[in-house]
């Protein structure tokens, strides 16, 4: 019942109240007395609200997936950096085509090593877990869509991928599951083929 | 200033397609705000392929309906659902969540809704008149200017946003990367193509907006335990009292104000007005202790100033044509499939298309404020459309869309492809909005910094002797230095506060 001002009653943690308390007050001396126990502090609320929407999000990445994130950006950089170089790097008085893409991938570099120094105190990257396994699942219902609508059309692989995303990622009935997927297909083949004549491969 | 044109706007608007555009841009937008998963920029972007076939004023009418519509829309399931549908709509949770507690939702929506619709109404008329002489302003901006200007933006919007500033920023760099793909306008020589027949004429933009918004928030979406949500069945008396307006309308006004003038700025945008709006209300107060508690300001100011920020940030993209937010970034692509683009010419050489869209928003925010109030009950009903459903219509709409702009299978992987892409950096904690303006603005900026640097021969100090330009690099090196000397003090401050909050 209290969760709206939860954060708000302070008597409940005495250890933390000081330093949370005198943030919205910067100035010096301000009598502790001016946040009374039923103040609604702002920043906290907003807190709150951004947590309860995180609730059911993966915990937070640790300190090896921060540095492994951190280090990605850094490679990506470095592959940036060589593969500008290839282009005439020119120079300030004349810039050629690899002027700025050398600019920017440098720029890149320095911004993944500002992410190893700051990896400890990042917060929020999310961990892989078994979740993880569900956007594998739907992206690979996508790969499969591209890989094979040139060959047997759009029908099949659409079926297919609203049934997986339906039964299997939705946990949707069996039955909501065929009867939807087959209605959205049918739906598209109306809208795409049909009425707009989109040259789309198609199997009928 | 000539009225003619602007007249000439409004006889846009009522030809009957574009108010049904703008209808459907609208009704589109508040849809997006009550449901919880995509925002107004990933639905922007999976609409992108319909835009294509029609004209470019109908296009944007619609599309800038998406955007403030969605700014109503998410207020609903704030006030009833204590869920916060848009960004900009989560202060508004406080006190309309409260007043929903004490049977008053119907108060709080429709103070909401008027003062969404004051809010929205004094920001175009602000909008109609400042953006013409901005835009008479910037006519003389050179390529420094431009450079600047695309920096400073690209800077602020990445800093502004939530979340990590560093990862941010990096990700904008990833966009202006990504706008290097293909072939060099200036030499002609390929970059970074690979050798790939599709590549060299570029990165399309629809399959990376479409990609990192829509198909990437999707997949996002995928990872969250879902939650149940308990909509009230029926929400009674929408008609703010005529006490509830007199007590608010103080807050309304400010709210206006404030909002349009953040709402300019490049990264302000909505969700800063909002908080801003509601956190000058709390000190005006006589009274502050009632806010959180189901005080009708709170809800009121919020809401005023998201919808005035909404309307204003169109005022860089239409005068200068630098979007200031992921939201403008789509439009500004949008215009650019069109053939059209945005610049201080603008107003001039397609006055009817400026004036169009915004005396479209004059029209589009009556309609809300129609359907607002008496249609609640109907938008609530929405709410229990299940997420598990909508997200396989979404993602075949997304992969089939896609593929109608060229015609070319190629253009569905690269939508996956950047699904995928949108779908790491959500979960690391990079903002893809960055990315996408970036990109949108990165040929704009490489070229300008080119022609400045041939220009002033080479020096780069040549910035710093044009007042303009001059002053709003010094105004990015304020923005990017300013957080490095901040780190550099002590770090106590923070560091306490997360203590607490594992207490708590």
């Amino acid at each position: 019942m209290t969760s709206p001002a939860g954060g708000t009653h302070v008597p409940g943690r005495p250890g933390g109240h000081p330093a949370a308390g005198a943030t919205p007050q910067a100035g010096p001396g301000t009598p502790p007395e001016v946040s009374t126990p039923e103040e609604f502090d702002l920043e906290e609320a907003i807190h709150q609200v951004e947590a309860e929407e995180h609730e059911g999000r993966p915990p937070a990445a640790g300190l090896l997936g921060n540095l492994v994130v951190a280090a990605a950006v850094v490679v990506l950089g470095v592959a940036a950096v060589v593969g500008s170089l290839a282009f005439d790097a020119g120079s300030a008085r004349s810039p050629e085509a690899g002027t700025w893409p050398l600019m920017v991938s440098v720029v890149i570099v320095v911004l993944g090593l500002g992410l190893v120094v700051t990896a400890r105190r990042t917060t929020d990257a999310e961990r892989f877990g078994r979740t993880s396994w569900l956007v594998l699942v739907g992206l690979a219902t996508m790969v499969v869509f591209v890989a094979v609508i040139p060959v047997i059309g759009f029908e099949i692989p659409a079926a297919l991928l609203a049934f997986v995303w339906l039964r299997f990622l939705g946990s949707e009935g069996w039955r909501t599951s065929i009867v939807t997927s087959v209605a959205l297909v049918v739906a598209f083949y109306l809208i795409f083929v049909g009425a707009l004549s989109v040259p789309i491969p198609h199997l009928f | 200033m000539d009225l003619a044109p602007v007249l000439d706007g409004f006889g846009v608007v009522l030809q009957p397609t574009n108010l049904l555009y703008c209808l459907i841009g609208v009704v589109v937008g508040m849809l997006v705000g009550v449901l919880p998963g995509l925002g107004p920029a990933a639905t922007i972007a999976i609409l992108l392929p319909i835009t294509i076939g029609i004209e470019p004023v109908t296009a944007v009418i619609m599309l800038a309906g998406i955007f403030y519509g969605a700014q109503y829309g998410g207020t609903i399931t704030s006030v009833l659902l204590r869920l916060p549908g848009e960004a900009s709509s989560v202060v508004t949770v406080f006190d309309g969540f409260a007043l929903a507690r004490q049977g008053r939702a119907g108060t709080a929506l429709g103070i909401a809704a008027v003062g969404s619709f004051l809010g929205g109404t004094v920001s175009i008329v602000a909008l109609s008149f400042v953006a013409p002489l901005v835009a008479g302003f910037a006519l003389d901006f050179g390529p420094p200017e431009y450079t600047a200007l695309a920096l400073l933006g690209i800077l602020l919007v990445a800093t502004v946003s939530s979340g990590d500033r560093l990862k941010a920023v990096i990700a904008a760099c990833l966009g202006l990367l990504l706008a290097t793909v293909g072939r060099d306008g200036f030499t002609g020589a390929e970059r970074f193509t690979f050798d790939n027949l599709s590549l060299a004429d570029g990165l399309d933009f629809v399959p990376i907006a479409m990609g990192l918004f829509g198909l990437g928030e999707i997949l996002y979406n995928l990872e969250e335990r879902h939650r149940a949500v308990h909509a009230p069945a029926t929400v009674a008396n929408v008609w703010p009292s005529r006490k509830d307006l007199r007590q608010s309308s103080g807050a309304i006004g400010r709210g206006s104000v404030l909002g349009f003038f953040l709402g300019i700025l490049p990264g302000g945008g909505a969700t800063l007005a909002s908080l801003a709006a509601y956190a000058m209300e709390k000190r005006r107060s006589k009274t502050p202790e009632r806010f959180g508690r189901g005080a009708v300001e709170g809800v009121a100011a919020p809401e005023s100033a998201n919808n005035a920020a909404a309307t204003s940030s169109f005022i860089p993209l239409l005068t200068l044509g630098i979007p200031a937010n992921a939201t403008m970034a789509v439009i500004y692509g949008a215009l650019l499939i069109q053939g059209v683009s945005p610049g201080p010419q603008l107003v001039d050489q397609e006055p009817e298309l400026f004036w169009g869209v915004v005396n479209s928003m004059y029209i589009g925010n009556i309609l809300l404020l129609i359907m607002s109030i008496p249609l609640v009950g109907l938008f609530v009903k929405i709410l229990r459309v299940r997420a598990t459903i909508l997200a396989p219509i979404t993602v075949l709409i997304t992969l089939i869309g896609v593929y109608t702009v060229n015609y070319d299978v190629f253009d569905i992987g690269l939508v996956v492809a950047f699904g995928a892409l949108g779908y790491l950096m959500k979960k690391l904690g990079f903002d893809p909005g960055p990315l996408v303006l970036a990109f949108v603005l990165g040929s704009l900026l490489e070229d300008s910094l080119r022609r400045s640097l041939l220009l002033f021969d080479g020096d780069p100090t040549g910035f710093l002797t044009r007042p303009i330009s001059g002053t709003l690099l010094v105004l990015f090196l304020v923005v990017v230095l300013l957080p490095l000397i901040r780190a550099a003090l002590p770090r106590r401050r923070a560091d306490a506060r997360r203590d607490t909050k594992e207490l708590v």
